[in-house]
């Protein structure tokens, strides 16, 4: 029973066999199922005036656990210049340990310094987007002269594909767009009703929802919807296709991929979001009338009639105008995304990630743009 | 408990829906044997795999570990079979967000009591086993196909499974590498005892490495033979002997 028990057990002994050279015992179980010592706590056994190194072995089982403890040993022989002579090990052991060897060890510089301190990961993403500049720069150019080509009739719009993005991000994208549109459109009323209830003005809180709606928030809620449903999407497949080399097959053929990715996908957003933006104005409206007409007690008429006195052609050319721009927002920011993607299964990710980041900035900047513009505008 | 036919296949149909891609697949795999798989583009092969492997609920028949069913023991049971198969996928299918040496690490850091030291020089060992000895902090996607596929290999080996079950090992390899390959499959079956089976169509690792093999046909999506690939190249089924000479015989 001992003997069965201590089979199972790990052992090692050192030994002295002369002035110059130490033999170490391996014996017992040497595998990965167990708790082994560390190879460094051998470092102290190797005595300044050891110059061989010799192995006697034991075992009764082992595996990869024991070479890689044979490894370390090796090396730090290696490293002192001690003589370790492998003849004592069983024959297996000596061939997996001369072919893990036989390959050179690659060195690559750069590799493996740790992490930068934070001002420096600071300064390096500065550079990042410094650099990202002009990339994103010359997508929208490759863009533009797309569109040219498209306009001067050099290249065809597949329809097929148009017609496909279209469904994919108008149709399916209205549940979402109606949840979200009549939630606002409820919180607009509420709180432009506990406000104008103090001046007894609560009518007014037709024109508030009409005009927020149609003329604002439908676009800009639309707009934030899409990013994170379409323009990570859109991230998600380019950057797909960059990790499958389909991008790069299209580029060996001669072919533009934003001619053929990238434009169908922009033309359908800008067509789609416009449509998207009326439609969340009318769900928004729709919330606001259930509300003032159910609990703040105005009449559906009433509020029917205030909501048309309130709305201008101007405000729906607004609306469209912003949801328009948006839509481009998006869709371009998705594309350059996609299309900058690594060519990993991370990457894909941050690109998505990047996509609703990048979309998200560009509605706000352009927001606040086309807001000033307009009133500028007397619009 | 261990016993001399490690794997054994019984009555294996594999389907998808309503298509059959194989039927009545018998087989034994002996402990300690290289075993190919071996049959011509899509005719099941890796579908047999995925259903070795765990991945894929076969339509009818079996898979027996040891003499344990693999597709009817209880959850827990099916895991800790599970965990003693080391499988390497056609591609590599290295984990993106992590550095090699952490692919190879994961399962040894999950199921071993080792310090983190030594994970750290087993994972070195293994990569260099697969000549990747310095690329422990690469990502995959830095690698070339070829490197991606070794590292998964190293991967498999990362626990010393009882069973290695590989997926195109050689395919778009370099002869050489592919050479080193064949022969650390050997060191792993005489050192270890390791049961290897081998999903591959190349004729160089199918008559040099293989002690046994089923041969699995397209045309009547069931297998055609069994038993050493280089008694079937020289006495074997003609569509076999076809296959191994490349339509020559």
């Amino acid at each position: 029973m001992a003997n069965k028990r201590d089979a199972r057990q790990w052992r090692l002994a050192t030994q002295p066999l002369d002035a110059s050279t130490l033999e170490i015992t391996f014996s017992g179980r040497w595998c990965l199922d167990q708790r082994l010592p560390a190879p460094d706590d051998l470092a102290s056994t190797l005595t300044a005036g050891t110059s061989r190194l010799t192995f006697r072995t034991n075992l009764s089982s082992w595996d990869s656990a024991f070479l890689a403890y044979l490894s370390v040993l090796i090396r730090l022989c290696a490293a002192r210049g001690i003589q370790a002579d492998q003849d004592g090990l069983p024959e297996g052991v000596r061939h997996l340990l001369a072919m893990a060897a036989a390959g050179p060890e690659q060195k690559i510089a750069g590799r493996g310094e740790g992490r930068h301190n934070f001002l420096h990961r600071i300064g390096a993403a500065a550079v990042e987007f410094f650099h990202g500049a002009p990339e994103m720069l010359r997508f929208l150019g490759e863009v533009i002269f797309s569109f040219g080509h498209l306009l001067s009739g050099r290249i065809r719009l597949r329809w097929r594909d148009l017609w496909w993005e279209i469904e994919e991000v108008g149709p399916r994208a209205l549940l979402i767009v109606s949840v979200i549109s009549f939630l606002v459109g409820l919180i607009l009323a509420y709180l432009g009703a506990d406000q104008l209830r103090m001046v007894g003005a609560q009518i007014f809180i037709a024109d508030l929802v009409a005009i927020g709606m149609v003329r604002e928030i439908g676009a800009l809620m639309t707009g934030i919807i899409i990013a994170g449903r379409t323009g990570s999407a859109f991230a998600a497949k380019l950057g797909t296709m960059q990790v499958n080399e389909e991008i790069d097959a299209f580029r060996t053929l001669g072919i533009s991929p934003i001619d053929f990715l990238v434009l169908p996908r922009i033309i359908a957003l800008m067509l789609m979001v416009p449509l998207l933006t009326l439609y969340s104005g009318f769900v928004g409206i729709l919330a606001g009338l259930l509300i003032s007409t159910t609990i703040f007690d105005i009449g559906l008429f009433e509020y029917y009639n205030e909501t048309i006195s309130a709305l201008e052609l101007k405000h729906f050319a607004v609306g469209l105008v912003k949801g328009s721009v948006y839509g481009a927002m998006v869709a371009y920011s998705g594309c350059l995304r996609g299309m900058q993607c690594g060519r990993s299964a991370e990457a894909v990710g941050e690109a998505a990630t990047s996509a609703v980041v990048t979309s998200i900035l560009l509605i706000t900047i352009s927001a606040s743009i086309l807001t000033i513009l307009f009133y500028q505008l007397g619009i | 408990m261990a016993t001399a036919v490690p794997i054994e296949v019984r009555n294996l149909t594999m389907a998808y829906g309503e298509y059959v891609v194989q039927h009545d697949i018998n087989f034994t795999v002996n402990r300690g044997e290289i075993f190919i798989i071996m049959g011509g583009n899509g005719c099941g092969k890796s579908t047999l795999m995925r259903s070795l492997i765990g991945l894929q609920r076969p339509a009818k028949g079996t898979v027996l570990y040891d003499g344990e069913d693999f597709w009817h023991v209880e959850a827990a049971e099916h895991e800790r079979l599970k965990r003693r198969l080391g499988v390497m996928f056609q591609g590599g299918a290295m984990w993106s967000s992590l550095t090699l040496a952490e692919n190879v690490a994961l399962p040894l850091g999950e199921y071993t009591d080792l310090s983190s030291h030594l994970i750290d020089e087993i994972v070195s060992f293994k990569l260099a086993l697969v000549g990747l000895a310095g690329f422990e902090d690469f990502y995959p996607a830095e690698l070339s196909g070829g490197m991606r596929k070794r590292a998964g290999l190293a991967r498999a080996l990362a626990l010393d499974p009882e069973i290695l079950i590989i997926d195109e090992p050689s395919s778009g390899l370099d002869p050489l590498t592919a050479r080193h390959l064949d022969l650390l499959i050997l060191e792993l079956r005489e050192n270890f005892g390791t049961t290897i089976v081998i999903i591959t169509h190349e004729l160089a690792s199918i008559l040099g490495i293989g002690d046994s093999s089923v041969f699995l046909d397209t045309q009547t999506r069931t297998m055609i033979a069994t038993g050493n690939p280089r008694e079937a190249l020289q006495s074997g089924d003609p569509r076999v002997r076809h296959f191994l000479t490349r339509g020559e015989a």
